[in-house]
């Protein structure tokens, strides 16, 4: 078991280390996130940044922003052959699927600190709800729990740039749903109570595709 | 782990099949390989050298047929497989922007290593990377990286090599170092198969010889060849002077 | 190999008693069944509406029973009919889809609601897409039939969830599509038959589509074979 840890970990560290030498995923994301906020913002009128549409702006930015992300961290083992290496260790394919997953999580979080105050600042909202960090970590689990084995499925297939997306966001919809409805709730002063059952939506996704993901990603990237 | 067993085949594969769709890769393959044997395997492009080996990786699944490798059945155990092979391929499977230190090390605790940093810093000085320990693997030429791909498959030890096509894209003076590093660290200890396009190469490292064509062996050879028997009997099942 | 075949008889049994019965229930649909009160002729669709929508769920769960059975077998057949059943029923959903718009549009003025049932439904209709993407543009075969099954037990886990987000969703905000009084004997009867009748539709368009299928890979088997030889 604790080998098994040490080797999900080995994995991230791989991962943010590549990812702190070259900044590319980290700085694309940020950078396209917030061009999607403020393109979006062109179609608003003054007084019209309720917390509802600006929930849905914020996680529009996130999403299109994961899809991004997501398309990226199977690339980059796929160019050199080093998926091929990371099936040659002697590890449990759930042990791979795993790591990648935790790597995005992490690069996931990053972005959505950066991102949410200045969210909040551009569409003057009246401040950082807490409640939004916990949508924010069950959402991003969710995204990271399908995204992680259909990158690894897309960048198998023609038409990459494509199926990504055509894959994810369908099957992720809940998820988004539950997103955007909770937060809009909590930027107008919505409590515990109020989110609670969209809560338990994003938490019932994320425990069925955690449970999942791992047994099939096998399937997905053998030959 | 280097002390070659002595009981029982380093490899045997009994008709090993593989089909993508409709296309066949691998039509029945028969093998044994003794511990301690060089094997080098020769073909065209398509003949199906870097599927067989892929399969003896546990990378890829055959359609039907069986194989063991190291005594462990590819299906049943491939986790034990795994650690018992160690694999260079034509794509070197490092990390550009990891250090040619961080690759080993990441390599290292995914084959659970002991005494990592002594066995890297060794690993690096026999391939004749200390000046760059450091650097990340995108500033090393194609030859460095082939080197440091070798202390890559050998970080964790393992009794038997799997090498397909090494040399590629590697010029005179690199590919000649490479197989110095292959002879000096490899061989007697350790099972080697080694696909290769180059005949000189095949018949000066090789005990044995193979050829295949089409996803079938058509030749095989027990001893050593020398270079111009070799290029004959190539030519004869190939129909391609090398 | 498999010789190309005739439909049987069983399958000419089966073609014939679907077209009875579709026959009937559109007896029953037009003619027998008196006009709602509230909604007027349009409601006639509902008719169509569920039965369409019961099949393309039904339709769903085929392919993922087929994706698992694919998965543990590597059988091609299973994946053969898996994707049959795929295209029967993305087609299935979009007649539910226009249905349903066909229906809304007299009580609201609109072509569209983002009504939550529609949703659903237009979620269900992306998600049979990316299956029948994902087969297509595969770089080979068996990578396609994999990949279909994965999303075929992927997609069908998520229909559960996504049906729960839309239900907590239309809480807050009601449907505008609400029946008064419950379904009268003649409504039900009118509705039982059109099920079945749409569930036999549903089954010989997969039968026959799966034939089909299965004498394409037969003949490209048989072209494979002979191109070999030469």
């Amino acid at each position: 078991m604790r080998s098994a840890a040490g080797k999900t970990l080995a994995i991230v560290w791989k991962d943010i280390t590549s990812e702190m030498r070259t900044k590319e995923i980290a700085t694309s994301l940020i950078a396209f996130a917030l061009l999607v906020i403020v393109v979006v913002s062109f179609t608003l009128e003054p007084g019209e940044n309720t917390s509802p549409i600006a929930a849905g702006i914020l996680w529009v930015a996130f999403t299109f922003a994961g899809v991004l992300g997501l398309s990226r961290s199977f690339a980059t083992e796929k160019d050199k052959g080093c998926l091929q290496g990371l099936m040659l260790c002697p590890v449990d394919r759930s042990i791979l699927y795993l790591g990648k997953m935790l790597s995005i999580v992490v690069f996931m979080i990053v972005v959505e600190i950066i991102i949410i105050p200045i969210f909040i600042v551009l569409l003057d909202q009246s401040g950082f709800p807490p409640q939004l960090a916990v949508i924010a970590l069950l959402a991003t689990i969710g995204f990271a729990a399908v995204g992680t084995l259909f990158s690894a499925m897309a960048v198998n297939t023609r038409a990459r740039e494509v199926m990504m997306p055509l894959l994810f966001l369908p099957v992720a919809s809940p998820v988004i749903i539950a997103a955007i409805k909770s937060t809009a709730l909590v930027l107008s002063g919505g409590s515990w109570g109020d989110i609670a059952s969209w809560l338990g939506v994003m938490a019932a996704f994320d425990a069925i595709f955690l449970a999942v993901s791992p047994l099939v990603f096998e399937v997905v990237i053998e030959e | 782990m280097t002390t070659a067993q002595t009981d029982g085949y380093a490899i045997e594969a009994k008709r090993l099949i593989k089909r993508y769709g409709e296309h066949y890769a691998l039509r029945g393959i028969d093998l044994s390989v003794k511990w301690g044997d060089f094997l080098a395997i020769f073909g065209p492009n398509g003949a199906g050298k870097t599927t067989l080996l892929k399969v003896l990786a546990t990378i890829v699944k055959p359609s039907s047929g069986d194989a063991s490798v190291a005594g462990f059945d590819l299906r049943e155990d491939a986790v034990k497989v795994r650690q018992r092979i160690g694999v260079v391929s034509h794509q070197t499977l490092l990390y550009d922007d990891l250090s040619a230190y961080e690759n080993l090390r990441f390599y290292g605790k995914m084959y659970e290593v002991p005494d990592l940093k002594d066995r890297i810093n060794r690993l690096i000085a026999q391939v004749g990377l200390e000046s760059r320990m450091h650097d990340p693997v995108r500033t090393f030429s194609r030859g460095m990286q082939q080197r440091l791909a070798i202390a890559r498959a050998l970080i964790h030890d393992p009794p038997i090599l799997l090498l397909d096509e090494p040399g590629t894209g590697l010029d005179q003076h690199a590919s000649a170092m490479l197989a110095n590093i292959i002879i000096s660290t490899l061989t007697g200890q350790r099972t080697i198969i080694m696909t290769t396009h180059s005949l000189e190469q095949g018949a000066a490292l090789g005990n044995r010889i193979m050829i295949m064509a089409n996803g079938k062996i058509t030749y095989e050879e027990s001893k050593q060849l020398d270079i111009s028997s070799l290029r004959e009997v190539y030519y004869q099942h190939t129909g391609v002077k090398n | 190999m498999q010789a190309l075949k005739q439909n049987t008889r069983s399958v000419n049994g089966l073609l014939g008693l679907t077209f009875a019965l579709m026959i009937a229930a559109q007896f029953l649909i037009f003619v027998y069944v008196p006009t709602e009160r509230t909604m007027g002729v349009v409601q006639r669709i509902f008719y169509f509406h569920v039965p369409l929508a019961w099949n393309a769920f039904l339709a769903f769960a085929i392919v993922f029973v087929c994706s698992i059975l694919y998965l543990r077998s590597r059988d091609m057949k299973w994946d053969r009919l898996a994707r049959s059943s795929a295209e029967i029923g993305l087609l299935f959903t979009t007649l539910v889809l226009i249905t349903g718009t066909i229906w809304d549009k007299p009580a609201w003025g609109v072509w569209w609601t983002w009504d939550p049932r529609l949703t659903a439904t237009l979620i269900l209709w992306f998600i049979y897409l990316a299956y029948l993407f994902v087969s297509a543009y595969a770089t080979e075969e068996s990578q396609g039939a994999r990949y279909a099954a994965v999303i075929g037990i992927i997609g069908f886990l998520d229909v559960p969830i996504v049906a729960l987000a839309i239900v907590l969703w239309q809480t807050q905000h009601p449907s505008p599509l609400i029946f008064e009084g419950g379904l009268t004997g003649s409504m039900l009867l009118t509705l039982m038959v059109s099920i079945v009748a749409f569930t036999l539709l549903y089954l010989s368009l997969l039968i026959l589509r799966n034939s089909l299928r299965r004498d394409t890979d037969e003949i490209k088997k048989l072209k494979q074979y002979m191109d070999e030889r030469n």
